[in-house]
């Protein structure tokens, strides 16, 4: 559960439905964000994640329901939103001739800043988000992560209580997202409440305090990262085989660990089986099976369910599965089932 | 119960129940601060200043040199003067090249989204872009007209119907400038404007008398020709220019800009509100 000393919630969405000619892009979502937190708002591609943010900053009308930020309706107070809200897009929606500085003192002129408080906000974004080397180049000269820096300041110019992101790491580099992740942690210690879309499990995982499943419109399942995980069932115990040929009967020696099929990736020679709650006694009986079987091992490990068994579980298709994800690595399991995309390089 | 210290923002706090007074001053305040932000950016970028500058006096040295002497007019000074007025009619209709890929890109760059999440002016971005384009498109005039004089061209009817002639170019492009945002604002893809969305501007330019008396095209063309838009303006700011009859083209000219504008605005602005 949450622990925030929040009064109350700060998004409330009911029922809200919106179409785009045939497409249902919601059919009716509800959820609500604790002040001070971060919902994790996690779907694949199309699932309805960016028409949700749209809705709530105001940038289009939903069919139906009603969404409230702090207590402003975004359709009848529709100004009284956007004075509280920030929005930091899919691309950094920054323009490309002008400085860095630039770009932010028009937005703080725009926010209707006094000029002096224009520059000085400008310089303190400047500062706090590594920028000031870079403050008096135009914006076209920035890398990828700075460009999304500089997004993410332009968002926080008239210090919003609600901030919006839209896959706020979509297309940045390991190091650049790891760097916006701290900034991101950094926002919500100083009170903002921040809803944060993205097709990353491992993003909502680290960042949010609970998260949504969207999927073709809909929230398929809510809760922090550990509820959804203890959805699934229970821990899986991973491990890689050494001679790739024999694969199929490494899987076959701890098949009967589980009631499932044990999961293969042929590509990186792994094997997963999922154990329940048989913890390290079948991390015991998978060695004692494999070494029985003569099958030597690159590491065996007992993990918590990934997110992307999550997905799976849910919706019984992947989270990216259109998507060329940089991660994304094929697994089959023995079996008609889909597959899950593998998780690596998890920061916790 | 624990409250948590929202942040608030100081300046905006007034600006809850906004009266029609202090809605117009921000709206005007908006649209200039915009403008400002496109002027910087023009500023920036030299391609842009190559097709607002460069490329029109080529058109001037090119006519003016190449297929001037193949052209016959009957006017004062020869075809630089009927030149002239054509060239910078023309000139004026492309400056809206920019107004359609400006307004594209900052679609598809989601600078638009911004905007429009935050409690500014909604008119900010559309007033911003017009005025930056308007003051792009009198430096072009007053570039082409230095040049035009330099090669030969010389006003024949006085001071004020020269200043008319200017102000009747300058209102010409700042109508099909409202054309284009429309058409930046309904397809909202930049290569997709930058490559046809503006295609329609060749024909109805040059099939005018911007360049040719109509009198030398073929009849079918000419019908279209004598009662299009362009060649009514052109022929206007030729008048203006050299001396003739102002009266009828004069009324034509007001109510086919004032009829595109009372047209394409609404539909920009609508089209706006849609992205």
């Amino acid at each position: 559960m949450t622990t925030s000393a929040s009064g109350g919630p700060a998004i409330v969405v009911e029922g809200l439905t919106k179409s785009f000619g045939s497409v249902q892009a919601l059919r009716g979502i509800d959820f609500s964000v604790e002040r001070g937190t971060i919902l994790g708002v996690l779907g694949p591609n199309g699932a309805g994640k960016t028409t949700a943010v749209r809705i709530l900053t105001t940038l289009v009308r939903p069919d139906g329901g009603t969404a409230l930020v702090e207590g402003r309706d975004v359709l009848r107070e529709p100004d009284a939103v956007r004075e509280i809200i920030g929005l930091a897009g899919q691309s950094a929606a920054i323009q490309e001739e002008l400085t860095g500085r630039e770009n932010l003192e028009i937005l703080g002129r725009l926010y209707h800043l006094p000029k002096q408080r224009s520059k000085e906000r400008a310089q303190e974004l400047l500062e706090r988000f590594e920028l000031l080397d870079a403050a008096n180049r135009p914006a076209r000269t920035y890398s990828g992560g700075m460009a999304r820096r500089l997004d993410l300041a332009a968002s926080l110019v008239a210090e919003p209580a609600v901030l919006f992101l839209d896959e706020p790491t979509t297309g940045l580099d390991p190091r650049s997202r790891n760097g916006m992740w701290g900034i991101i942690r950094d926002l919500v210690s100083g009170g903002t409440t921040l809803l944060l879309t993205t097709q990353y499990l491992e993003e909502a995982d680290e960042l949010a305090d609970e998260i949504i499943v969207v999927d073709h419109g809909r929230v398929i399942a809510a809760g922090t990262s550990d509820t959804l995980k203890d959805k699934v069932g229970g821990d899986v115990v991973e491990f890689g085989v050494l001679d790739r040929s024999r694969l199929g009967a490494a899987a076959d020696a701890v098949a009967e660990l589980s009631e499932v099929a044990p999961m293969l990736d042929p590509e990186e020679a792994v094997v997963a089986v999922r154990v329940g709650n048989q913890g390290s006694k079948a991390v015991v009986q998978a060695v004692r099976n494999l070494d029985a079987a003569g099958i030597e091992t690159t590491g065996l490990a007992l993990r918590r369910p990934s997110l992307d068994d999550v997905f799976l579980a849910l919706t019984g298709h992947q989270a990216a599965e259109e998507e060329a994800s940089p991660k994304r690595r094929r697994r089959r399991r023995r079996g008609a089932e889909p597959e899950p995309t593998r998780q690596q390089g998890r920061g916790r | 119960m624990t409250t948590v210290a929202t942040p608030t923002r100081p300046a905006a706090a007034g600006s809850h129940h906004p009266g029609a007074w202090s809605r117009f001053r921000w709206g005007v305040a908006d649209g200039l601060t915009v403008t400002k932000r496109n002027l910087i950016a023009y500023t920036r970028t030299p391609a842009l200043l190559v097709f607002a500058v460069i490329q029109p006096v080529m058109f001037v040295l090119l006519f003016r040199y190449v297929f001037g002497g193949a052209i016959k007019v009957n006017v004062p000074g020869g075809y630089v003067s009927y030149l002239t007025p054509g060239i910078i009619g023309q000139s004026a209709a492309f400056a809206s090249f920019g107004t359609a890929v400006g307004l594209a890109r900052e679609i598809q760059k989601g600078v638009v989204d911004r905007y429009r999440s935050m409690p500014m002016a909604r008119s900010a971005v559309l007033v911003g872009r017009l005025t930056a384009d308007t003051l792009r498109m009198i430096l072009t005039v007053l570039v082409l007209l230095g040049v035009s004089a330099a090669v030969g061209f010389r006003f024949h009817n006085g001071f004020w119907p020269a200043v008319g002639m200017v102000g009747l170019a300058v209102a010409f492009g700042v109508t099909v400038c409202a054309v284009s945002a429309y058409i930046g604002f309904a397809i909202r893809d930049e290569e997709s404007v930058a490559s046809f969305g503006l295609i329609w501007l060749f024909p109805l330019t040059f099939v005018s008398a911007a360049f040719v008396p109509v009198s030398s095209m073929p009849g079918w063309l000419q019908a279209f020709a004598n009662n299009q838009p362009v060649t009514i303006v052109i022929d206007e700011m030729r008048s203006l220019a050299l001396g003739g009859p102002l009266a009828l083209h004069a009324w034509e000219s007001a109510v086919w800009l004032v009829g595109i504008l009372a047209v394409f605005l609404p539909l920009a602005v609508r089209a706006y509100r849609r992205v």
